[in-house]
């Protein structure tokens, strides 16, 4: 059974002095299984954010039903095996770390003595063990950013939610969440989190969604939505003399060491012929890859030439 | 439930405390009491009736203005600030993140009105003034500030703060007028207008209720049967108020 189903979902805005409705979602249907790190991408303005607010019922589809751990309408017990970690949040700057994470673990009844170690041990998983006794008005954005992790996972959650993680972290952060991730998955969680950095969704992700315009364009496993045909070859070779090649495009030329890019299995055979009697030599042959930048690029350039169409033709 | 209202409530509390607001209202409360000394010596009339009034006069002000200005910015400001949706991705309930804050400017409210009722009576101590019956208006008028934070924790929900602060002061101030919709009920004359006048007088909150003091300064001894009203008018109304905030807030889209 999916941990969390968006069944057809349909949602609008409507801004305080127009009558016109803006629609973020038309027609979303996505299912996150258990156990997978799922990353949900997508331009700006996609509707990632109204995904994540709707999954967690902070606000309600005009048409459809979320259903999360099997509960439609995601009542307030639904919750209770999740963690969630909003974009950019805003904490409580009075609190301190410590009594940040103690409030939090208080709204799952945990008792006094599993808080106060639970609320240590996170403060350790995220880099903050000495300072948890600051205030948060006196963290820095990649401190707030860590505490607001660690704040995610003070139930020890099932599902971890996630808007955009990395926002805010240099390098060691970004590196250290994505080891929270994989970890928290090699203990059989589900991760659901969004991001601009795609880099991160391909090194890590199970699964992939790909968001444009309040519709789902791609979905699946990386290695299927990418790889479906070999667009170019790379030919390297050493000791050409003339540049003159039958087909092809010099990628780069370094001494005597050329690389050429192929279109076609016919034209890396016609390039391959030459090099027998010209002394050259071929070094190596590499299949092109289309990467995830180009199938968002691809699916964000095609949504953006078609005009915005109304869903209510589509609703039920 | 109860241990996530009272999580909330102490959070709530632990806010107000650390805001600086609430010790500037404080200081101008203390000093106020105090200045009721000078002000008895250069008015006419009797310096104890003076002292008395002013005193009370002084803690219901500042009651109300702690309970409005904190009050209207309970929902509002959580929403503004994004710290709710980490609060109700938990497994609370929008009516218990309601009742907690609530709960949090009832509990802030009586440490307020503790400290400044505590210096109230120590001057009035001193004097040989003190008359038991006081007690009974500044429980009264607590009573007074719950209802009004009921209020604003309504206005919270539904507009900005500004708003919210604008309508909850207005209504404070038609709370203890409303003797005066008493009056026009019976000068008019159509059924219709005085059947207005009723319901209206019905549906606005009588703030009266809560305030003696004019009959404690006099002298006039309190019924207990008064102070059971007024709490039972709180119960009843208060309830009333939060039980619409809480409606208004469980359908409430957060962007």
């Amino acid at each position: 059974m999916p941990v969390l189903e968006l069944k057809d979902v349909h949602k609008s805005y409507r801004s305080h002095l127009s009558i016109r409705k803006h629609w973020v979602l038309r027609g979303l249907s996505l299912s996150i299984e258990p156990g997978e790190i799922f990353g949900f991408i997508g331009t700006n303005g996609a509707g990632k954010t109204t995904t994540i607010k709707l999954a967690l019922g902070l606000i309600f589809p005009d048409a459809g039903s979320v259903t999360l751990f099997g509960q439609e309408g995601v009542p307030a017990e639904a919750r209770r095996r999740v963690g969630f970690l909003p974009e950019n949040p805003y904490l409580y700057d009075y609190l301190t770390g410590e009594e940040f994470l103690d409030f939090h673990a208080r709204l799952f009844g945990i008792d006094a003595p599993t808080r106060r170690a639970r609320v240590r041990e996170l403060l350790g998983r995220v880099g903050l063990a000495n300072r948890g006794d600051r205030q948060l008005r006196h963290y820095s954005k990649g401190m707030l950013q860590r505490i607001g992790l660690a704040q995610a996972l003070i139930n020890d959650p099932d599902l971890v939610i996630l808007d955009e993680p990395m926002s805010g972290l240099d390098p060691i952060g970004r590196r250290e969440v994505r080891d929270i991730i994989l970890e928290l998955k090699s203990r059989g969680r589900t991760i659901f989190f969004s991001t601009h950095i795609l880099s991160d969704t391909e090194m890590i992700c199970d699964r992939v969604g790909l968001l444009v315009r309040g519709s789902l364009k791609a979905v699946g496993r990386i290695d299927e939505l990418v790889s479906r045909d070999i667009p170019y070859w790379e030919v390297a070779l050493q000791g050409v003399k003339n540049g003159n090649l039958p087909c092809g495009q010099v990628v780069s030329r370094r001494d005597d060491r050329l690389l050429v890019r192929v279109e076609s299995p016919a034209d890396m055979h016609r390039i391959l012929a030459t090099l027998n009697g010209g002394g050259a030599q071929l070094v190596s042959v590499t299949p092109g890859r289309q990467s995830l930048e180009d199938l968002f690029i691809r699916e964000a350039r095609a949504s953006a030439a078609v005009p915005a169409e109304s869903p209510e033709r589509h609703a039920r | 439930m109860l241990a996530r209202i009272n999580a909330i409530a102490l959070n709530t509390f632990r806010e107000a405390i650390r805001h600086r607001i609430l010790y500037l209202l404080l200081i101008f409360a203390v000093a106020m009491i105090s200045f009721a000394q000078i002000l008895s010596l250069v008015t006419v009339g009797s310096e104890e009736k003076i002292i008395k009034d002013f005193g009370l006069a002084t803690i219901d002000i500042f009651g109300v203005l702690t309970a409005v200005f904190i009050g209207i910015g309970l929902v509002s400001r959580e929403i503004e600030r994004r710290t709710v949706y980490t609060l109700l991705a938990k497994p609370l309930h929008r009516f218990e993140f309601i009742l907690g804050k609530f709960a949090g400017l009832a509990l802030t409210l009586v440490v307020n009105t503790s400290v400044m009722t505590a210096w109230f009576f120590l001057v009035l101590l001193l004097k040989g003034m003190f008359d038991a019956n006081l007690a009974a208006a500044v429980l009264l008028l607590y009573f007074q500030f719950l209802l009004i934070t009921a209020i604003a924790v309504l206005f919270s929900c539904l507009s900005t703060p500004i708003l919210a602060s604008v309508m909850t002061l207005a209504l404070y101030v038609i709370g203890h007028l409303l003797w005066s919709l008493d009056l026009l009920a019976v000068r008019l004359t159509a059924t219709w207008g005085k059947a207005f006048c009723r319901v209206l007088y019905l549906v606005l909150p009588n703030l009266g209720t809560f305030d003696i003091k004019g009959e404690v300064v006099h002298g006039v001894p309190i019924d207990a049967a008064r102070i059971a009203w007024a709490a039972a008018y709180l119960v009843l109304y208060g309830s009333a108020i939060l039980g619409t905030a809480c409606a208004l807030f469980e359908r409430k889209e957060l962007q």
